[in-house]
Formats: C-alpha cells, structure tokens, sequence
C-alpha cells in the first residue's frame, strides 16, 4: 500500500507540475520520498512539525496546487486536529491528507504510534471525504481519484503487506460500496486490512450454512447509504469490521444509518473502549478480536438475532 | 483620491483608468492618516453594534493595515481572486473588524455592510471566514496557523514563477503558539523572500501584560535566532511601516520580519493599554466618546 502510494504519487508528478508534496520527517515510512527524489523542488519537509505542514499544504492549494501531504495517522489528525479543522475542512480547500501507518498493525510501536482515533476525528470534519483502501490497488486509484477531484481527503494506509483483494481489472468508484462477495444470510461491511479477514470469516461459515455477503466500504466519508440499507434489507443482519475504536468509525457510520432506514441486527468488530499495547501485528489483531474468527462469530450471533426477533 | 465612500478609490488608480488592471492605491500620507481615523471610528461603531468583538487588537493594528491596503498591496478590489495579486493574511484573525472595514473601503464589498458584523447570515463572521467575505484569504481565529498558511502561499507563488508578495500579520500574544515557531523555522529553511510577517507588538494579551502572562522577549532576537531579517517599527507610522516593507524587498534568501511596536486600543483614550477591550465592545456611551474622541 504504502509503496504503491509512493509510485502513484511519483506518476501524478510526473503528469503534473501542480503536485507537491509534503512530509513531517517520515518520508521513507510514507514513502513520499519516491517524489522527493525525483521532484525536490516540488517536496517539502516540514521536520517532525505537522501543524505547520498542515498549515503550508492549507497554503499551497489555496493558491492553485495540490498539495498531498503525508506523516503517521496517529500524528496526522491527534497532532494537529484544529489545524486541519480550520486551515483545511473549514474552507473546504484542495488539500490530501494521506495517512499511513493507520490502526494497530503497525505493531511494535505501541499505544503512541497507534491511529485508532483517526476515523472518528476525520468523520466529524464537514466536507472532508475519507478513503480507506483494502490494497494496493484500490491505493493506487483512490490516490488518482482524490487527486482529480477538488476538495479535502483523508486517505489512510495501513503498514503491513496486505494481500491482494482486487484484480488489476478493479475500478473504483468514489462513494460506492464494493460487494466482493455475494450472500442472503448477513453481511459484513469491512474496511482496510479486515476487508480480507471478512472474506476468511465468510469462506468459514459458508461451510456452516451461513451464506455471509462482504461488503467493502471504502469510501468511509460520504458513505454508501444505499447500499447500507439493501444489505440490510436482503440479508437482515450486518457485522462492521474496521481496525478503529469502535467509537466514530466505520461501525458508528452504519449503526446510524442502519438505526435510521431499516433496523435490523448489528454487531462490531472494532478496537473496544481502551490504548492498546506493544506486539506484533497479528498477536494485536488476534489481541483485540480483529481477526476472521472473531467476524464468524459475531455473524453468527446476529443470524441468530435475526431468527429469534423474527419469531 | 477620494476616500470618501467604497469604491471611489478605485477611479484614481496610479495605473491608468482600467478598474481590472493592476493597481496599488498610492494614497497620500495624508489621506492615509485620515483613512487610519475613518478605520478606527468603523471599528466602533461595527463591535459597539454587533455588542461584542474585539476592537483592542483592530485598533492597534490600523496603521499597518492601512499602509498595505492603501500603498503597498498590489490588489483588485473587484477581482479579489486575481492570480498575482500580493496576499494579505491575516493571522490574528480576531482583528477581523479592521480587516472588514478595510476591505469595504477599498471596494470589495459595500461600506453599508460593515454594520452586519457577527449578525447571522452576514458576510462578515466573528472571526475571517475565507469561504463568505470577498478579500479575506484565510479563515483564521484559531491563533498560530497563519504564518504556516502564509508559507504556502509564498512557496506557491515561487513555484508558479509568481511575483507576488505575502503578507501576514501575527499577533504578539499569538506568538504564544509553538506553532508559529514551526513557521518561523520552516520559512527561513525555506528560504521564503517573498514573505513578509509582521507583527502587532501591542504587548497585551487577554490575561494581561505579554511579560505577566508568558513573557516573549528578547522578541527580537528570537526571531533573529530563528533566521529572519528583523526590522522594528513604530506601527503607527505609516512612513516607518511603508520604508520597511520596501527594505524587506530587498531582502533575498530569508523572510523578513516588521516587529511594529504598537499600543493596544490605540486611538480610544479609555481603551489604550486596557486589556479589557481585548474582546469587549464598547457600550452605547463608550462608542459615543470614543467617536468624539476620533473626529
């Protein structure tokens, strides 16, 4: 993901002088450098000072630029929250905000380097459209999208590999939900890395009889409502998957809208009320219930809502 | 040129007839000195209607608000988006009665106006909103983001092979912000010349006296340390203001910083130095003495 933002933002450069791009002193992690190699003149690093970064991305696409600016998830918005608030979201200017190292499998860093806020900061900013990609190829052309589009984004990358989703053929659509599995019985609406532990969780339960849709969200922000409410509509039971704090993210998102047009039952897979630790990817994942089976059972028990309310 | 009502400056530009073209409002000393008087009774009369406001930190800023908008600017009133004009920020976004009233008279937008200031629905917000009012740059209010705005700007204009220059006016309390010495460092890495930061060194901030609240000084030397040109000013003079703005021209490889000294309140005896007008306005009576006191 990150190397394929890298090259992305390499190609935009090359397609365009209005590309720039920043960075807070971690460019080799974001993989900006790939620009900044090629494009000194047109790459900034601010140090590790994001508000300031923030502040001169605010200033180069309010004179024409497109500015991507990009640092940690957990520095990009805990960091410097009111900077992106007022000199980004409230005028509504050209600015992309690409975040790497989002949630918990950034691993060993521990607590500090974990973004599990993100989401819920980025949501709660009016006119901001936020992008979650599950691989590297919905990276590469969430990145396009968001540059072509005029407006702010939040883009947010995760650190690890992560298995391929797509084929090459994808095409993504801004603010369109992606069905990457069909299904009656639930579905799991999953963003990111637990986009592919979902289609683990329905590939299991198929075996049990229970015929799970998958349902990728990448646009968090504005989301795909209509496609919330047929799930919710034609298999009667949803399961959010999402590596944020249960709180603002994903779940939050789809529990409002669930609540608002077609109640059915809900689960959440998501970082519960609490910091987490220092550990390997997968031994936090495991840690925190963010894995396929964690996803099983929390269809399971909403099919089992399902019928029950039903009698 | 008339500085009579809105839109009248705009007729005697210094460069020719064409209203579109490129201009700055050569103003005279003197009718700057009385358009600085005719700011600071807008300012009074806008907060003492709106019933709140912040007219401390307007007034004390109206001589270097004057000298840019009114001589130094290169700027179209009636395309306030035009691509080369020279950028005002500004940063102190709580001087925004200044900014409005400044704006006006040179033409953005109807003098008439002004007396709209933190009404709902009007043009002119509490604080610069950059989405609503022609002429404003940057919503500010949120002390300490400007100077980083302002950089980008610069670089912008750098890159675009762009002559125009930015301005941004901080507030001294302001510099309170760790944010605005990310800025500061940032720009002198960046080598932003075409930059201009300047300082309203009224010495107030709301709780008080700079040195009581969180003393600042050596002012000066802290920006030196941080690789600005410096230049202090008496801010309420324009000549002094106007010299230092074309000596910063003059300045390659670093941006320049105008400490201008200033007093907070200025012009309105009971105001002066009185932290209380930081961001109260003045009552019925109040805007009638301070009226009398600025005829």
């Amino acid at each position: 993901m990150r190397e394929t933002y890298g090259q992305t933002l390499l190609e935009l450069g090359r397609e365009s002088t209005d590309i720039v791009a920043l960075d807070a002193d971690l460019s080799r992690s974001t993989m900006t450098q790939l620009f900044a190699r090629e494009f000194p003149g047109r790459f900034f690093d601010c140090g590790i000072a994001e508000q300031n970064m923030v502040g001169i991305a605010a200033g180069l696409a309010a004179s024409g630029k497109v500015p991507f600016a990009s640092t940690f998830a957990v520095f990009a918005l805990g960091r410097c929250f009111d900077q992106v608030r007022m000199s980004i979201a409230q005028p509504g200017l050209n600015v992309k905000l690409v975040a790497s190292h989002g949630g918990i499998s950034v691993g060993e860093d521990g607590t500090s380097h974990h973004a599990i806020e993100d989401l819920a900061l980025i949501g709660s900013l009016p006119g901001f459209t936020v992008i979650i990609p599950a691989d590297a190829i919905e990276t590469a052309q969430a990145v396009r999208v968001a540059a072509a589009s005029y407006g702010p984004f939040y883009i947010r990358l995760c650190r690890p590999r992560t298995p391929l989703v797509y084929n090459h053929d994808y095409s993504f659509n801004l603010g369109k939900a992606v069905t990457i599995r069909q299904g009656e019985s639930a579905t799991v609406i999953a963003i990111g890395l637990m986009v592919a532990e979902a289609l683990k969780a329905a590939e299991n339960l198929e075996r049990e009889g229970i015929n799970c849709r998958v349902l990728n969200m990448p646009t968090l922000k504005p989301i795909d409502e209509v496609a919330i409410i047929n799930a919710a509509a034609e298999t009667g039971a949803i399961v959010t998957a999402e590596e944020h704090l249960e709180h603002g993210g994903l779940g939050s998102e789809v529990a409002q809208r669930i609540a608002r047009h077609y109640p059915v039952p809900m689960e959440f897979i998501a970082v519960k009320d609490t910091y987490t630790k220092s550990g390997k990817p997968g031994e936090l994942l495991q840690r925190c219930g963010l894995t396929a089976k964690y996803i099983e059972q929390a269809v399971r028990s909403t099919v089992k809502r399902k019928v029950t309310q039903a009698v | 040129m008339s500085l009579s009502k809105s839109g009248d400056a705009l007729s005697k530009t210094s460069a020719g007839t064409n209203q579109a073209e490129a201009f700055s409002l050569s103003a005279s000393m003197m009718e700057m000195e009385a358009m600085a008087k005719k700011l600071r009774r807008h300012i009074i009369t806008m907060t003492g209607k709106a019933g709140s406001g912040h007219p401390g930190g307007s007034l004390s800023a109206v001589e270097i608000v004057t000298a840019l908008y009114f001589k130094l600017l290169r700027h179209k009133p009636l395309d306030p988006k035009w691509s080369d004009r020279d950028r005002f920020i500004l940063s102190k976004g709580h001087a925004a009665p200044l900014l409005y009233a400044t704006l006006a008279e040179c033409g953005y937008f109807p003098v008439d106006e002004l007396t709209t200031l933190r009404q709902l629905d009007s043009r002119l917000q509490g604080h610069t909103d950059r989405t609503v009012t022609p002429g404003v740059e940057m919503s500010a209010g949120a002390l300490g983001q400007g100077l980083s705005f302002a950089i980008g700007v610069a670089l912008a204009g750098r890159l675009n092979l762009q002559s125009y220059r930015v301005y941004v006016l901080l507030g001294d309390g302001e510099c309170d912000e760790g944010q605005v010495w990310e800025a500061a460092m940032a720009a002198a890495h960046f080598k932003v010349d075409n930059l201009v930061a300047i300082v309203d060194n009224n010495r107030q901030q709301i709780d008080g006296w700079n040195r009581d609240v969180m003393n600042l000084d050596p002012f000066n030397k802290k920006w030196q340390a941080f690789g600005w040109h410096v230049i202090e000013v008496d801010g309420h003079d324009l000549a002094q203001l106007i010299d230092a703005s074309d000596q910063a021209k003059l300045i390659k490889g670093q941006p320049t910083v105008i400490i201008a000294h200033t007093i907070k309140g200025k012009g309105v005896s009971f105001m002066e130095n009185n932290p209380d007008f930081h961001g109260k306005a003045p009552d019925a009576k109040q805007v009638e003495i301070a009226l009398r006191e600025l005829d």
